[in-house]
Parts: C-alpha cells; sequence; structure tokens
C-alpha cells in the first residue's frame, strides 16, 4: 500500500485519474498492489473469523456472563472455579484416557496392518479399501450404529453374539470401567485406515537397498524391523502420533452420541473435555465464562501435549 | 553400496542367497499373512455391513444377527424420505459441503500462491500468521463464534454454518507448498503475453496444481459433510439441521425403531461411502498427499 502513494509523489503533474496512477507504477509495483488486493479478503476472514473470537475466548475467560445480563470481570475466578470442581478432575483424567489408550493401540494396529500389507500384492487394493473404508464414514453415524451394537440382548449384536456363546451380558455403555474405552473403539477403527495408508507411504519411501543389503549379511526379519523400517519411519511416526494424540485429546461427537440419554456416561466416566465445555456454554446455563475457561485449558493440554511429543520423538 | 552391488552380479533369487529358508513355506507364510489381512479388513467393514443390512430389514427380523435379510425391503428407506426431515437435511449438508469446499479451494490456493509467487514486504508475517491459527482447537471458538453470531442474527441460517470454515489454514500450507512447483517462467510468459495476475493465477497457474486442489477438495469436503460440534451449535431450527446434527436429534427421539437410526446413518454415510469406492485409487493418492506434505 505504501507503495502506491510513493509513486504518486514521485511524478506530480502527470495524468491524473486511477489507470493514469496505475500505468505509472513499475511491474514490481503492479505486483505489490496485486498481492494486497489478492489477500484483502482472506486477511478480513482472519482477523474477524480467527484471531478476533481467539482473543475473545481469552477475554472472555476472565469474566463472567450468561448471555443476559452484562460481563463482568472476576479475575481468575473461573480457572479457580475449574481447580476446584471435582468434576474437571474426572473429565480431565477421561480426556488423557482417551489419548494414552487410543494413540498406542492404533498406532500399533495400523503398523501392524501397514507392514504386512506392504508385502502383499494379491488383491492389495482391495484389502486396502477394507481397511480405509470406515475413514469415509461420518463419527456421528457411527457412533450411532455402535451405540446399537454396545445394546443389551436381544437388541445388542454383541451381546447377542455372547449369548450364543453362553457369556454373559457386559453392559459396554452403562459400566464406570468399560463405558470409555467402548465408547473410544469406534473412533480408534474410524482411524485406522488412515494411519495405514500414511504408514504405506512412509514404507515405500524407504529405498529397497537397505533391505537387500540386510539381507545379504543375514539379518533377521525382526532385526530389519527394529534397525532400518521404525528408524527410517521416524517422521511418519511422530506426524501420526502427534495428529492422532490431538484427534483423541478432543474426542466429542462419539461421545455425545453415544451417551445421549446419560451425557459424559454414568457418573460421568466418559466425559471428555470438550463435552464438559459443550455442556458449559450451552447445556442450558449459558455459563459462557466458565466454558471460555475450559476452552483456554483445552488449548494449553493440546499445546503442550504436542510440544512434549516433538521433543521426545524428535530426540530419538 | 558395495553389498548393494554384490546383489546384481548373484542372481537375484532369494532363494538362492538363503538356502536356509526353502520355499514351499514361504508361500504358506505369505498365505497367512494374506488371510489374516483379508479377515481383519473384512472385520473392520463389518459395522458398516450390518449399518446397510439393518436398513433393509423389517423390524421382525432386525434382532437376528444374519447379514442377509430374509425379507429384503426399502420400507426403511421409504418411511424416512417420507418423514421429509432427512431429505432435508441431506439437502442441507449437500448445500453447505459444497458451498464451503468452493470457497475453500479458491481462497486457500490464492492465498497460497500469492505467498508462494509475490516477494512483498510483509508476506513471511501473513503466512506465520494463518499458519499459527492451526493451533487454535476449533472447540476454543466455537463460543465466541456463537456470540458474534447471535448479534449478527446469523443463528440459524445458511451462512452462520459455513462461515468458520470458508478458508482453511492447512489448505493455504498445502497450496503454497504444491506452487513452489510451478515454474516461475511459465507465469513471466503469461504476463508477457499480456495476462493480468488474476488470469495468471487462474488460467496458468490453477491447472498446474489441480492435484493437490483434488486432494484438497476431498479433505474439505468430508470435513464438512461430518462435521458437528458447531452446526449442532449454530442451530435449534431443525429446518437448518445438516445430516450429523438431524441424525443425532433423530436418533434421541423416543421410541425411534433402531433399523430406522441405521437407514439414518446409512443415508448420511453412503453418499461418501461410494465416492470412495469409484475414486479409490485418486482419494488414496490424495490424502497420502495432503498426509505428508501438511
Amino acid at each position: 500500500m505504501a507503495d502506491t502513494s510513493q509513486s504518486d509523489d514521485m511524478s506530480p503533474g502527470a495524468r491524473s485519474g486511477l489507470s493514469a496512477r496505475w500505468h505509472r507504477l513499475s511491474i514490481r509495483q503492479k505486483q505489490v498492489v496485486w498481492a494486497w488486493a489478492f489477500l484483502a479478503v482472506p486477511i478480513v476472514f482472519y482477523v474477524v473469523v480467527r484471531f478476533y473470537p481467539t482473543g475473545n475466548a481469552f477475554v472472555l475467560s476472565f469474566q463472567e456472563w450468561n448471555l443476559l445480563g452484562s460481563r463482568e470481570w472476576v479475575g481468575f475466578e473461573n480457572y479457580v472455579d475449574l481447580w476446584n470442581d471435582p468434576v474437571f478432575w474426572i473429565v480431565f483424567v477421561n480426556t488423557f484416557e482417551y489419548l494414552i489408550i487410543g494413540t498406542p493401540i492404533s498406532l500399533v494396529i495400523s503398523f501392524f496392518v501397514a507392514y504386512h500389507l506392504d508385502k502383499v500384492r494379491f488383491m492389495h487394493g482391495t484389502i486396502r479399501a477394507l481397511y480405509f473404508l470406515p475413514f469415509m464414514t461420518s463419527a456421528v453415524a457411527m457412533a450411532w450404529v455402535w451405540r446399537w451394537f454396545y445394546q443389551p440382548v436381544p437388541i445388542g449384536v454383541f451381546n447377542n453374539f455372547l449369548a450364543q456363546f453362553g457369556i454373559p451380558q457386559i453392559e459396554f455403555l452403562q459400566s464406570t470401567s468399560i463405558a470409555l474405552p467402548a465408547v473410544l473403539a469406534p473412533a480408534v477403527w474410524a482411524g485406522l485406515g488412515f494411519q495405514v495408508i500414511i504408514f504405506m507411504a512412509g514404507l515405500r519411501a524407504i529405498p529397497p537397498t537397505y533391505y537387500e543389503a540386510a539381507r545379504v549379511d543375514g539379518v533377521s526379519n525382526w532385526t530389519m524391523l527394529w534397525e532400518i523400517t521404525l528408524p527410517l519411519l521416524k517422521p511418519t511416526i511422530v506426524f501420526l502420533v502427534v495428529f492422532s494424540s490431538i484427534g483423541f485429546l478432543r474426542i466429542f461427537d462419539h461421545v455425545f452420541n453415544m451417551t445421549t440419554n446419560n451425557p459424559g456416561g454414568p457418573l460421568n466416566s466418559t466425559k471428555p473435555l470438550v463435552l464438559m465445555i459443550y455442556e458449559t456454554a450451552f447445556g442450558g446455563r449459558s455459563q459462557m465464562g466458565a466454558a471460555a475457561a475450559q476452552t483456554v485449558v483445552l488449548f494449553v493440554i493440546l499445546l503442550i501435549v504436542s510440544l512434549v511429543q516433538l521433543r521426545i520423538l524428535r530426540d530419538r | 553400496m558395495a553389498i548393494a552391488e554384490d546383489i546384481r552380479i548373484k542372481p537375484s533369487s532369494e532363494t538362492l542367497l538363503r538356502p536356509d529358508r526353502p520355499k514351499p513355506p514361504r508361500n504358506y507364510a505369505q498365505f497367512i499373512r494374506w488371510a489374516l489381512l483379508f479377515l481383519g479388513g473384512v472385520l473392520m467393514v463389518m459395522p458398516l455391513v450390518y449399518m446397510i443390512s439393518t436398513s433393509l430389514k423389517y423390524s421382525f427380523e432386525v434382532y437376528n444377527l444374519n447379514l442377509i435379510p430374509e425379507e429384503p425391503t426399502l420400507e426403511n428407506y421409504t418411511y424416512v424420505l417420507e418423514d421429509g426431515r432427512f431429505y432435508t437435511w441431506f439437502l442441507n449438508s449437500l448445500i453447505i459441503a459444497t458451498l464451503t469446499t468452493i470457497s475453500t479451494l479458491i481462497f486457500d490456493s490464492l492465498v497460497g500462491y500469492v505467498l508462494c509467487k509475490f516477494k512483498f514486504r510483509g508476506r513471511y508475517l501473513i503466512f506465520i500468521a494463518i499458519l499459527s491459527t492451526l493451533m487454535i482447537p476449533t472447540e476454543m471458538l466455537v463460543i465466541p463464534w456463537y456470540l458474534m453470531s447471535q448479534q449478527l442474527g446469523w443463528l440459524d441460517t445458511y451462512w452462520g454454518i459455513m462461515f468458520p470454515g470458508l478458508m482453511t489454514a492447512f489448505g493455504v500450507f498445502l497450496m503454497k507448498q504444491f506452487f513452489e512447483t510451478v515454474p516461475d517462467d511459465f507465469l513471466e510468459a503469461a504476463r508477457i503475453d499480456g495476462l493480468n495476475e488474476l488470469q495468471i493465477w487462474w488460467s496458468v497457474a490453477m491447472p498446474l496444481v489441480k492435484p493437490a486442489l483434488a486432494a484438497l477438495a476431498i479433505f474439505v469436503f468430508l470435513g464438512n459433510w461430518t462435521a458437528f460440534i458447531w452446526p449442532l451449535i449454530a442451530t435449534t431450527d431443525t429446518a437448518l439441521y445438516t445430516l450429523p446434527v438431524g441424525l443425532s436429534s433423530f436418533g434421541d427421539e423416543a421410541d425411534v425403531a433402531w433399523e430406522l437410526i441405521m437407514t439414518g446413518a446409512a443415508i448420511s454415510t453412503l453418499p461418501t461411502l461410494v465416492v470412495f469406492l469409484i475414486f479409490q485409487r485418486f482419494i488414496i493418492r490424495g490424502v497420502v498427499m495432503a498426509g505428508l506434505k501438511g
């Protein structure tokens, strides 16, 4: 912008009007004008829809507001209340349980599948498609499908299946200990296909000469896996660990839809932080300030977990 | 490397190199590997198969475990569609996902192009600023978006559902990466031919990054088709629900039969599954591209 006005001052007395000014610009100056013209709408978008709301969330977290009255500054009260809320600590632990169970299980399974599928030629594309299909589904729809699976006899598929062998029923969604893994299962299931595809791309990128050389030396497959495959796959692993961890920490769709009759499961045993945020803000009492404080906590958790993972994995 | 050359001198058959491992057991092992992978794959799609098969069953058959309905029927589909709501929700989802995808493709590629090919002061700053928004989780923004929408009267409108997704930082990053592969000479030649910058971007640069655009389109469309939390917050009028929000409220109604919920789930899942089966190779390549570059 500054460049256009400068060029104006430099040549006074020339033709006036916008088009005349435009023609007087050098090619480089014209490029700058074009660049800012192209960026104008996106800049407005990022300021209004990304940066302003981010700032607003931080500001709101220090206020109390139920949408009706006026906003009141309360300092750190929202954070202190959250700290003293026993439900928050249950939710906090749940959120990390999703991460700590979900990420290793899904990565180990998907690596196992990718590693072996990479060595299979017959019907390779079909098998790959079978693993990938669940990724193309909507979490809400699948949550309802799995919720049906988990129902007690005579409704649910799993319990019907168990009953055929005389195994006692499992109250998947009603039990405080099994409900969380039960809710997590469809999330892991739906994400596997994506991870398998990314792992296979990573495996393909490893030069086959490494394996040939190792084979000549008589190295076992197991050693090759640990000494060649996994170290060379590190960038892929780092990406998938961080990416899937963020996904599990933000789990919401599955939990919300599998426990609509009792949000967050029995005694809050499945409630993740995002569901708590949703309930605080939109669950009837409209505690916007408290909910905003919870979103800030979520933001900090995501940031710390990502940074720690990057630090640990990169060093190894 | 010297070892690798040795291989080329010897016959490349592995059995010659490793006589301790005779061939037949290897094939046997290979078959087991294949069979287990195939079995695993079948297990992976079982939930989808059950969903579809149940949606084709009469209610008396629903609690049977058989996969193929004894008396297949489309009654559930006619019931759900005659009810009219799923039809509306399907249309809402389609319109919203399509418009957001178009907007994202245009703006993300435009910004990516400018940040890649134009030299001007502040471009690095803008790139970093846009990338930094990737760290902000959607959940942190929904409350301010809701307050904003409420003030501006955007709740219960298409625009209200769409506006947060009109551009994505991920797409800007992806497109910037891909525009690096477009040679500057091409753009310079077009400039000499008298095309203006808008024309150069649209008719010279854009066709060269079509694969990246397609990959981005898949991700953005799928993301918007399945998006839940924001549409759930932004709408209270059932006529404006998207499929996920509609299905969620439908399933929650009292006394809704499971075969009808499965039908609703199938309606919201089948379109993307069919698209995937048709463009399989292409979509997987796109996912790898977006996943690895992004």
